[in-house]
């Protein structure tokens, strides 16, 4: 159990029907919440990029964690597996992160009438963007010269510690400046209307995150398992099957 | 203090720092050229530089910081000494305390002692000295603790530089927040106790947990 070899296999059976319930639950989501929930009242139809915001946001957080302890797994028990997954976890939480810091931009224009505030919130996404990126370069520059993938793994951990202190004190520093000219006020709860097709897309975006973390932990395994015997067959066996 | 292996690591490296005197005069010259382009950037103007000088002489003084960081452990990584220092049997914890605090006195201490006089060239406000120097004292401190599991981390790789600051930067963001907050506050007649005793708090704990990370580090970089 836990094998590279096995993860391979079974995940290869799980992944179409993931990718089908990724695509159905992100489609439904997606024509629900762009065509057919209610229009906000204060914010009209801009209101809407909530339903890439908010998934995309959770996800990135979400992710951070899923690095940091899949690479404590990796370092305290020294399974290969969980290094795999820390390994791909990283890129895609990144992107995640720079998603939402994207369509938080976009979606900030309308409504506060800029792209950017130093923000509580979008500052401690953005040092969050910081310590994903800190990760992946950390990995690239180790594999870059064959070394294991352990130091990012440590890296990430730290992270794990430091995020609560840095949140706090970025609330802190927000605080103590208090530019008060914009005001991020949310709807104290939202409409169910609106909240069905959001709660649709995260559910959505945890799928797709699952299915792209497979997908990319697939190809690592495989490029890391490169020299072994069954990935030999396994790509003998690909090129018997495909007709060229 | 039944600590053999810190006292020696203490001394050895002071000792070192000693010799090559020509080193420890870098940080302080760096912090001295970026604070003079300051004005040359902005303003000469002593109404609006003294507002902005708490932030940029903490941040300058951050960068002497980190750029004195990337020779931590790379000459004994180089020569061996450190692969040495690991199979010792002493806490490989407190020998690499010992090290921090050595990177900090020829560092982080002058840098602190020299920071009124650079603040003086900024016109930042008299009351601002003392607490400057103070929040620079504990804060490079912090600065060296965080900093050391970072040149850990890139040990093994052949760029240190750039990576190391990538890494490093971010855990920065909050002893920068502190410590500049510190002067500003202290400048506008306010007290400083809540940044003092939240620096004082971030201290205690980068102590705790920073020479055992960085320790696990040092090992990987060595052993994989």
């Amino acid at each position: 159990m836990a094998s590279p070899r096995w993860f391979y296999q079974i995940s290869g059976r799980w992944l179409p029907w993931l990718s089908l319930l990724t695509f159905v639950s992100i489609i439904i989501g997606v024509i629900w919440g762009l065509g057919f929930a209610p229009q906000d009242a204060k914010q009209g139809n801009s209101f809407r990029i909530i339903y890439i915001h908010v998934p995309a946001s959770f996800l990135a957080l979400v992710g951070y964690y899923i690095m940091a302890i899949s690479g404590a797994i990796a370092i305290i028990w020294k399974i290969k597996l969980a290094d795999v997954v820390m390994k791909s976890a990283a890129p895609i939480g990144a992107s995640l992160t720079f998603i939402a810091l994207l369509t938080g931009a976009v979606w900030g224009k309308p409504t506060w009438g800029t792209y950017w505030i130093w923000d509580a919130r979008i500052t401690s996404m953005l040092i969050l963007f910081f310590l994903y990126l800190g990760v992946i370069v950390l990995q690239k520059a180790y594999s870059a010269q064959g070394l294991s993938n352990k130091a990012a793994a440590l890296l990430a951990l730290v992270g794990t510690i430091n995020i609560p202190i840095i949140y706090k004190s970025v609330d802190w520093w927000y605080t103590l400046h208090q530019p008060a000219t914009i005001k991020f006020t949310e709807a104290p709860s939202m409409h169910p209307d609106m909240f069905q097709p959001l709660l649709i897309m995260i559910i959505g975006f945890y799928l797709f995150y699952v299915t792209a973390l497979i997908v990319s932990m697939r190809a690592e395994i495989i490029f890391r398992e490169r020299n072994t015997s069954w990935v030999k067959e396994l790509a003998l066996n690909l090129k018997d099957k495909r007709p060229i | 203090m039944n600590n053999i292996g810190f006292l020696a690591i203490l001394r050895r490296d002071l000792l070192l720092a000693v010799r090559y005197r020509g080193d420890l005069a870098n940080p302080l010259i760096f912090f001295f050229i970026v604070i003079a382009l300051i004005p040359l950037g902005l303003t000469p103007d002593s109404k609006e530089l003294s507002e902005i000088a708490p932030g940029m002489l903490w941040i300058t003084a951050l960068l002497a910081s980190l750029l004195s960081l990337d020779g931590l452990f790379k000459d004994d990584f180089a020569d061996g000494t450190l692969e040495q220092i690991i199979i010792l049997p002493q806490p490989l914890y407190f020998m690499v305390l010992a090290k921090t605090i050595v990177h900090w006195v020829v560092t982080g201490l002058p840098l602190s002692l020299l920071a009124p006089v650079l603040g003086l060239m900024l016109s930042l406000p008299e009351t601002g000295y003392l607490p400057l120097m103070l929040s620079l004292l504990i804060g490079t401190a912090i600065l060296s603790l965080i900093g050391s599991v970072g040149a850990a981390l890139t040990l093994p790789l052949n760029k240190e530089g750039i990576l190391l600051s990538l890494i490093v930067i971010p855990f920065y963001m909050p002893v920068l927040i502190f410590g500049s907050n510190m002067v500003v506050l202290a400048v506008d007649g306010l007290s400083i106790a809540s940044p003092l005793a939240i620096m004082g708090a971030l201290l205690a704990l980068s102590l705790l947990i920073s020479p055992y990370v960085t320790s696990c580090a040092l090992r990987l970089s060595i052993y994989g």
